[in-house]
């Protein structure tokens, strides 16, 4: 196999002077062979990085991502692209400042620039419960080293001046948790990346496949039924984000999840006016701004079961008032595009990374609202889970068995926005 | 976005109207009887069908009563209302193509293959 040529400024150079004609595909689109050491199904952010640490810490290369649709197709490529890890919980804070921790080496170690931006994430306080409830979810970050400062009033003006904290407004700022090295990257980038990591360890990324069935042969996984026939494999990992239900429901794996639309919108591109992530529980908003200039706001699930990939006017209405009672300057802003996206939300507001009663068949679902910023950590401990058949110490927490002994991690408060 | 026919008010929009989840789970009869799985079963696990769905609804800020309601999923379309207490109805040939799949005009479009009466 020809290995993929390393990307550079000479690599830039040479290929700008031949009009960009001559770069190579980023990664193969082989047809599926007939058996593989393990599959993953979905080929978004989370079943990539999966697929790149089975070969890469665990030596499995011979392995196929299946995708129904195009990779980074589904929620990578339709969230808000927030990466953080002050989360309240021991058990979530270590999955998710391990995640944390491969952000800031990822570029380097892709050779492929995710713009991971340090920019800091703020999470405004409105309420005195918003305070008492930030301030304890700032404790508990500090007892598990993972830095969070509080902000007064004041130095949330200062360290976001465009931020409107008249205490005439409805909802007062009061203060806010600020962690700096949270921050921003480039979602399509994370996918495309890990996708030309995965696919030079000899990993098959078939697209446009949709897998129709699950083969299971007395409680062991033997293969799939897919659009492009049936392959084998004593391994499968699903990682179907909005439709693990419907995954599950072909072996009759019952799962806790309901899958709601989220729904994001971006503004025209303008100037640069807020450096930072600035999220709001109460008023419920999160506004940042891409690199093209555009304002990335985020909304709210709507309140019920769809799958149709767009959500009701209203929640975009609340949000959009929320914004702009926060950053009255941004009130003639045109919004130029808006869409929704399938989230798998678990009644904890946890993920679920799994094995099942199923031998060989895990599961990786249940991130619902907030899966981005775990990405490349979801990935590392899945790929633990499936090539020993036991978990990751980090996500030994965050089975399906929980939901039957009452260990639930329950994160809806530093899930940062109630959905 | 949609409607929905409340059987008491009329046709109102949704964000009127409140989800209770699935309909038809069962309280169990047994309580003290039951295995911790039996529980997590009856609380936490939900089919959450892409295709033909049976869920609760609330009018919460209209009436405030409780209906069922039968929904595709997939295209939003809604394709019968009952009231509470009766048994399910039997409506067949909406599901999606492929497990998976899109309805053959697309995703949150009117489903073609319904026909109501």
């Amino acid at each position: 196999m020809k290995k993929p040529k390393k990307y550079s400024i000479f690599s830039l150079v040479k290929n700008a002077l031949t009009y960009h004609e001559n770069w190579q595909p980023v990664w193969r689109s082989p047809e599926p062979k007939k058996k593989y050491d393990a599959i993953i199904i979905g080929g978004g952010g989370h079943g990539l990085t999966t697929a790149y640490y089975l070969a890469k810490n665990h030596g499995i290369n011979n392995i196929a991502v299946i995708e129904k649709g195009w990779i980074g197709g589904g929620n990578t490529g339709r969230n808000t692209t927030i990466i953080r890890s002050n989360y309240l919980w021991d058990q979530s804070a270590g999955l998710y400042e391990h995640a944390l921790k491969l952000w800031e080496g990822m570029s380097q170690e892709l050779n492929y620039n995710v713009m991971f931006s340090q920019r800091g994430v703020m999470n405004v306080a409105h309420t005195l419960h918003d305070v008492r409830e930030l301030k304890r979810r700032w404790h508990a970050n500090r007892l598990n080293d993972i830095d969070c400062e509080w902000l007064s009033t004041n130095e949330v003006k200062k360290f976001c001046p465009v931020i409107n904290t008249s205490p005439k407004i409805r909802y007062p700022v009061l203060g806010a948790t600020l962690q700096r090295r949270a921050g921003t990257a480039r979602h399509d980038a994370v996918a495309w990346g890990y996708a030309r990591g995965a696919d030079a360890m000899g990993v098959d990324i078939i697209q446009n496949c949709e897998v129709t069935n699950i083969n299971v042969v007395n409680g062991k996984v033997t293969g799939i039924e897919t659009t492009k026939g049936t392959i084998q494999s004593n391994k499968i990992g699903v990682v179907a984000a909005g439709h693990s239900s419907v995954i599950a429901n072909m072996v009759n794996i019952r799962l806790p999840l309901e899958s709601r639309p989220l729904q994001a919108l971006v503004s025209e591109p303008v100037k640069p006016i807020i450096d930072t992530v600035v999220m709001s529980n109460t008023i419920h908003a999160y506004v940042s701004q891409s690199d093209k200039g555009e304002l990335v706001i985020g909304a709210g699930t709507d309140g019920y079961c769809s799958y149709t990939q767009r959500g009701g006017f209203n929640i975009v209405e609340d949000t959009i008032s929320a914004v702009v009672e926060l950053f009255p300057l941004f009130s003639r802003m045109k919004m130029l595009r808006h869409w929704g996206g399938i989230v798998d939300i678990c009644p904890d507001a946890s993920p679920i990374v799994s094995k099942t009663h199923i031998n060989g068949l895990y599961f990786n679902c249940g991130w619902g609202t907030g899966g981005f910023k775990a990405t490349p950590g979801s990935g590392w401990v899945f790929a633990h889970t499936i090539a020993n058949d036991e978990p990751h110490e980090l996500n030994a927490p965050f089975t399906i068995n929980r939901f039957s002994s009452g260990e639930l991690v329950d994160e809806h408060g530093a899930a940062a926005v109630a959905h | 976005m949609f409607l929905i026919n409340c059987p008491y008010c009329g046709e109102r929009e949704q964000v009127e109207f409140n989800c209770g989840g699935e309909a038809h789970i069962a309280r169990p009869k047994n309580p003290p009887d039951l295995s911790d799985d039996q529980w997590a079963d009856y609380l936490f696990m939900r089919k959450n069908i892409k295709g033909v769905q049976f869920e609760r609804w609330n009018h919460s800020s209209g009436c405030r009563r409780w209906f069922n309601i039968v929904r595709n999923t997939a295209t939003d379309e809604i394709l019968k209302i009952y009231n509470m207490g009766e048994s399910p109805p039997n409506i067949n040939g909406d599901d999606p193509n492929t497990p998976s799949g899109e309805p053959n005009i697309g995703s949150g479009n009117i489903s073609s293959t319904f026909n109501k009466k």
